[in-house]
């Protein structure tokens, strides 16, 4: 490790005690708003009267299948994991060395997935790859077929396809965003001395990804390892992760207290991984020497390059945008109805339901939220981070604690977590239980190990020597941060808000449960249309639907605008 | 920097802009009363009946939705200490027992039970008091079986005879309210022991190729043919006897008959019966009783239909049009206790799939 002279308090914010305060808002954010409730409910769960009650955990010792379970959820997850990575990869190479047209809207269109609810995608993967569906169409044409071949209907296979289709967008921009700052030089080098093509890939640029790749993989880890609604709808019942089986006792054969060990389970799991995770991710990212994008992205050039970038984009763009245009082509065509009916009744009551939300509110709704959470989380993520990114250990103690700590809401059962608000926070000045803020706070959770993982792998780039000489040359703290830090870091920054605005516009288990009929958010509204019968409502939810990506597509497009137009490129 | 001030400055006024509407948090002594409902996501209410009910007792009514009906009955029973709601609404006769047993609820017996026939009345203590009731039956695609000359399915035995095989979907029991029902109408058919049990039966569907979803919108929009507008490849489907006059309904076109029919065969169905109750230690006893006088009141009886897709339970309340012409009520779905359900519900289910997903 590098010996750090005093240049590295010229800095001003590196002083312990500052460290200390930076993480003390968070922290006791996450005390109030995670362990708190959680507590409760599990508390009340496992003890109802107040006496121990183990029967959920004696149930679980003596069933083997709980057993089967865990190992389940384990390993469709790190099998989902690597799938991702290797779909992903090529494109966030492209995504990081090119320059060409329709770059911005095409990286805003393969975010869109992660919002989606998955009873949309549900459709979707129906109208491509189900019974009727356009593959096997094809497939019964071309091979002169009476039944369609595939039937993938409850399988694992379109588990693992809908998790690298959520996923997938977290390695390209996380991995992405690394990569594009990366040294060519280096590589250039290696070629030089001799190491092929592959080589070069192996043993320099992928050990200098690692940190982002790590922290991409470990966030598509969680969210596969906690998957609900891909399992539960998609696997037809055939296959239950943890999280299925914590909703299933905690809805339908009510047993809180099987629910409460099993939510227990799954979040000491989530630790150890979290904990083993940060160990490795502190000794991998060493500060290396960036290069701003301009010297390492161009257009390409040469046939070849061509068909090196569609050869990398064409499967990623096939597999991510198919389901969305045919989401958006059922929306116009479902029931034969003239162009746009189904958008127009949107803005129809024809049942004067008190319930019925024009399609502005929920839209402003779901805006509301997503902004709020976004700001919330970049500013807690951030002080988290710059915390977390003190390579003295003596500095911050507890750091190896902390860290994982964070992650902790990523593991955690959406439904636990919503019942332990109702259990906890009953009582004035914390009287949050009906309140929209409560909606904030939840998704904040979520987001919030977005931002840290987004922006620690950056801050941990920065060569220190560089603050150091600036500081040297008179630069004041401010200034520092302003000319090194910040253009380095607002990229990653913004790659972290992007997720925190994309988890909040996306969540529905934990708004449903903590939101007002009244103000519901476009993925409640499509829940809500798609729970009537008649074919108007399945073409509304449709519809709003596409709405919903709409205005994704567009909130991406000017986070990322924003972003670009107040800190340089670098 | 001064692009960033400008463009906080904006997300600030966009945040302000974008506040859902709440009400006012503070409610005056003089102002009107707050009276707070607790139900599943499936409630629903003309804007008129609910101005009604506000105007007569000068009170504001608030709801809360939170999930399925289980996930409600859950929330209440947690938070018994300091209650979310004062009235509890769509508790059904699968978690009755459950909702009697926690003890958190008032006895109220509304006059108005004159008007609800007995059979609905499962509660004889007056803790949860019948709204509305709705069965869960096979529902089947008229033009697919017409198309091909098959005799559409007449009760639960029809559906593992050979020419049936691989047409119906059903609800996976552990994630789904009309899953469960159907699973129940199997138990109160077939019954529990005997030489061909209910087990049995599910065995032989799954032999016939039975498809499992895990909730009405996947079976009814993804796999159905009619729901899925030709995409889905199972003509029958576990749906609600309401089912064909709300698509009717919702077509906006005038129909002959229904494009859908419901098989309503003798102990082929299960009839789900919501509650209303009070919870126990409301400040509002007095509003709490008028609304429920009120939903067993015929404007708000005769609003339940089409809007919450189930049959009132109140006599006197005339049925719409569109369900007076094309909905079937069945004359003897199947049976089974409240108390047995509960006792038993955990261990069918995992029965359930042991047989039919493992």
């Amino acid at each position: 490790m590098r010996k750090r002279g005093k240049g590295q308090g010229a800095g001003g914010t590196r002083g312990s005690p500052v460290l200390l305060l930076l993480v003390l808002l968070p922290l006791a954010f996450l005390l109030l708003f995670y362990f708190y409730p959680l507590a409760s409910i599990v508390g009340l769960s496992l003890a109802p009267e107040g006496r121990l009650d183990l029967a959920g955990l004696v149930h679980l010792v003596r069933s083997p299948y709980y057993v089967r379970t865990l190992w389940f959820t384990t390993w469709q997850a790190a099998l989902s994991t690597l799938l991702t990575v290797v779909v992903a990869l090529p494109g966030a190479y492209v995504f990081a060395r090119y320059v060409f047209p329709g770059k911005s809207v095409l990286e805003a269109l393969i975010t869109v997935p992660f919002v989606l609810p998955t009873v949309v995608v549900a459709v979707a993967f129906t109208a491509l790859i189900g019974p009727r569906g356009v593959l096997n169409t094809v497939l019964m044409e071309v091979l002169g077929l009476e039944r369609p071949p595939l039937d993938l209907q409850g399988t694992l296979a379109v588990i693992l396809l809908a998790h690298v289709f959520y996923n997938a967008v977290l390695v390209v921009r996380m991995v992405g965003t690394q990569w594009a700052n990366l040294d060519p030089t280096v590589v250039e080098a290696a070629r030089v001395l001799g190491a092929g093509r592959w080589r070069a890939f192996w043993e320099v640029t992928l050990p200098l990804l690692a940190p982002s790749l790590g922290a991409a993989a470990l966030l598509t880890f969680m969210f596969c390892f906690t998957s609900f609604g891909v399992v539960l709808i998609l696997g037809g019942g055939r296959y239950a992760t943890l999280e299925v089986e914590i909703f299933y006792r905690t809805v339908y054969l009510p047993n809180l207290s099987l629910a409460a060990t099993l939510a227990l389970i799954q979040i000491l799991f989530t630790f150890g991984l979290m904990s083993a995770y940060t160990r490795v991710q502190a000794w991998l990212s060493v500060p290396r020497s960036l290069r701003p994008r301009q010297v390492t992205q161009r257009s390409p050039r040469a046939v070849r390059e061509w068909m090196v970038l569609l050869g990398a984009l064409l499967p990623l763009l096939a597999l991510l945008l198919a389901p969305l245009g045919a989401l958006v082509e059922r929306s116009l065509t479902l029931g034969d109805v003239p162009f746009l009916a189904h958008y127009r009744a949107l803005f129809t009551n024809p049942r004067r339901s008190v319930f019925y939300v024009p399609p502005i509110a929920a839209v402003r709704n779901s805006l509301f939220y997503a902004l709020a959470t976004m700001v919330l989380s970049v500013v807690l993520g951030s002080m988290v981070a710059t915390a977390l990114s003190e390579r003295d250990r003596r500095r911050l103690p507890l750091a190896r604690v902390l860290d994982p700590l964070f992650m902790l809401p990523l593991g955690t059962s959406a439904v636990t977590l919503g019942l332990g608000y109702i259990v906890a926070l009953d009582e004035p000045p914390l009287n949050l239980r009906t309140s929209p803020v409560l909606v904030v706070l939840a998704h904040t959770l979520v987001a919030l190990p977005f931002v840290v993982r987004s922006v620690l792998p950056a801050l941990r780039s920065i060569d220190p020597h560089l603050r150091e000489a600036a500081a040297v040359l008179g630069a004041s703290p401010w200034r520092v941060f302003r000319e090194i830090d910040l253009p380095i870091v607002a990229r990653a920054v913004g790659v972290g808000a992007i997720f925190a605005f994309t988890v909040s516009m996306g969540e529905f288990g934990a708004t449903s449960l903590v939101a007002r009929p009244q103000n519901p958010t476009m993925p409640i509204a499509i829940y809500r249309l798609l729970g009537q019968p008649g074919v108007s409502n399945y073409g509304q939810a449709l519809a709003m639907s596409t709405l919903l990506m709409l205005v994704c597509t567009l909130g991406f497009l000017l986070i990322e605008r924003f972003r670009e137009g107040e800190v340089g490129e670098f | 920097m001064r692009k960033l001030v400008i463009g906080l400055v904006l997300l600030a006024a966009a945040l302000t802009a974008c506040t859902p509407s709440t009400p006012a948090p503070t409610p005056t002594p003089t102002g009107p009363r707050t009276l707070t409902i607790m139900t599943h996501d499936s409630f629903d209410i003309s804007e008129e009946t609910l101005a009604a009910f506000e105007e007569a007792n000068s009170a504001k009514v608030e709801i809360l939705k939170s999930g399925d009906a289980g996930l409600v009955l859950n929330q209440a029973i947690l938070s018994a200490e300091n209650p979310l709601a004062d009235v509890i609404y769509g508790v059904d006769n699968t978690l009755m027992s459950r909702a009697l047993e926690a003890g958190i609820l008032e006895a109220y017996e509304s006059p108005l039970l004159a008007q609800v026939p007995d059979h609905l009345e499962l509660d004889s203590d007056h803790y949860l008091l019948p709204v509305d009731y709705g069965d869960v039956c096979l529902n089947y695609d008229k033009g697919w079986f017409e198309e091909r000359g098959l005799r559409p399915p007449e009760n639960l035995e029809d559906l593992v005879k050979p020419e049936y095989k691989g047409l119906t979907v059903v609800e996976n029991p552990a994630s789904s309210s009309p899953g469960l029902a159907f699973m129940l109408a199997t138990i109160g058919h077939f019954g529990l022991e005997g030489d061909y049990t209910w087990l049995d039966y599910w065995a032989d569907l799954r032999e016939n190729d039975v498809l499992v979803t895990s909730g009405w919108e996947e079976a009814y929009w993804g796999a159905f043919t009619y729901g899925s507008q030709g995409e889905g490849d199972r003509p029958i489907v576990v749906s609600y006897a309401s089912s064909p006059p709300v698509e009717v309904y919702f077509s906006g076109e005038d129909f002959e008959e229904a494009p859908t029919g419901v098989v309503v065969g003798d102990g082929s169905c299960f009839r789900q019966i919501e509650f209303v109750g009070i919870l126990k230690g409301t400040p509002n006893r007095d509003l709490a009783e008028a609304w429920i006088d009120f939903m067993l009141g015929t404007t708000f009886q005769e609003d339940i239909p089409l809007h919450m897709f189930m049959f009132p339970a109140n006599e006197s309340a005339a049925l719409p049009d569109v369900f007076a012409r094309f909905a079937v009520i069945p004359e003897k779905p199947a049976f089974v206790a409240p108390a047995d359900i509960q006792a038993n519900r955990e261990t069918w289910i995992e029965q359930w799939t042991e047989v039919v997903l493992r």
